[in-house]
């Protein structure tokens, strides 16, 4: 029990002054996403069900290589900052912040090893 | 925090019953009730009104009861026409004004409790204490640098009528407690009744303190944690819409950095 005044508590630390351009980033990943996954879809639906080489073929071509290029690395900013939102929703403390470099260094680890097989494909 | 399961001295047991009267048309509440003082956990009484003798609106009930059944029954109430915002509780899963809600707006039995995720005080009486003080902290008041005019600070029709929707809000809570966000992170996130006010004065043509307003409320947690769940605008019993002043906020945060 702390002796505290409500307005006090009400307080707390004050204003962290960000958060807006988390918010911004998140609306713009949106809609970016909103235009890519579809597209990217539409891609990904054409080579679904070719032999292995047609479809090698088709990520190896500029168009098809940049868009997933993007869907992979927008689509995991957002990813990561949507999961952000949620943890700090839902848990506090250490376990906060530990869960939040996680899902950072996961979706990180999904761009890095995702741009690495489109390059090889690629090239 | 999120929490799935109440604590072991706040779940709920069932109460007393108290006697049906004679009539046709007799309707069942079903009532919080807890008392600080015996140590015991929460429970739920039942009582029964002849609807024929009871007024139409849910703390008609609640204080036919009090005056001629239980006189231990506690809840808060005053105007009695939803102007004071006092006698907020979650009547059958909906928090709103026991005075403004009619009876005939309930399907089958009465269901009373106090407002969601809030410190108890007594029965119907949540701990508003936090609450009010993030109220406080908005700064719900003119803020100016200007010296005061002679005659009055002079606001155009149109300036004027942004206010509507928002000044109307009489604090009562219902939104605040209706709002998943708020209860996980009450205390931290201002929650819906909080930034109504805000935008309120954010707006007001008249108000010199509109960046340091704003400065107040970047954070993630403060204004962030709206997720656009809409429990508030459903649930307030003055048909307001605070969602909408929390997304002119953030609106208002893009603008000043886009």
């Amino acid at each position: 029990m702390r002796y505290l005044t409500a307005r006090k508590r009400a307080e707390g630390k004050g204003a962290a002054h960000t958060g807006t351009e988390h918010h911004w980033h998140m609306t713009v990943t949106a809609v970016a996403l909103a235009f890519l996954v579809p597209t990217w879809l539409y891609v990904f639906g054409h080579a679904l069900g070719q032999p292995y080489e047609a479809v090698r073929a088709t990520f190896a071509r500029p168009f098809p290589a940049i868009l997933t290029a993007l869907i992979l690395i927008v689509g995991m900013r957002h990813f990561a900052m949507g999961a952000q939102m949620m943890i700090e929703d839902y848990a506090r403390g250490t376990a906060r912040k530990m869960a939040v470099i996680f899902v950072y260094s996961l979706s990180a680890v999904v761009v890095a090893t995702g741009l690495f097989a489109l390059i090889k494909i690629a090239l | 925090m999120v929490q799935f399961t109440l604590p072991k001295n706040s779940k709920i047991r069932t109460g007393k019953t108290w006697p049906r009267p004679e009539g046709k048309n007799v309707r069942k509440f079903q009532i919080y009730r807890w008392n600080p003082d015996d140590g015991k956990n929460p429970q739920v009484d039942t009582y029964f009104l002849d609807m024929d003798k009871c007024g139409p609106m849910v703390l008609d009930a609640l204080i036919k009861i009090k005056n001629e059944i239980d006189p231990t029954l506690t809840f808060r109430r005053s105007c009695r026409e939803g102007i004071c915002g006092s006698c907020a509780m979650n009547i059958d899963g909906i928090n709103t004004l026991a005075c403004i809600y009619g009876l005939d707006e309930v399907k089958g039995d009465v269901k009373i409790y106090p407002l969601p995720h809030m410190p108890v005080v007594k029965d119907l009486i949540p701990d508003l204490t936090h609450f009010y003080a993030q109220h406080a902290s908005i700064m719900p008041w003119l803020e100016t640098k200007t010296n005061t005019p002679q005659k009055e600070w002079r606001q155009s029709i149109e300036d004027r009528k942004k206010l509507d929707g928002l000044y109307e809000c009489v604090m009562c809570a219902s939104c605040s407690t209706s709002c998943p966000s708020y209860w996980w992170n009450g205390d931290k996130y201002l929650g819906p009744a909080a930034l109504l006010h805000a935008y309120r004065w954010i707006i007001d043509s008249r108000d010199e303190a509109t960046g340091e307003r704003l400065d107040n409320l970047e954070d993630p947690f403060k204004l962030y944690r709206c997720h656009t769940i809409m429990n508030c605008a459903k649930t307030c019993p003055k048909g307001l819409n605070p969602a909408k002043a929390i997304s002119e906020i953030k609106k208002m945060m893009v603008d000043r950095v886009v």
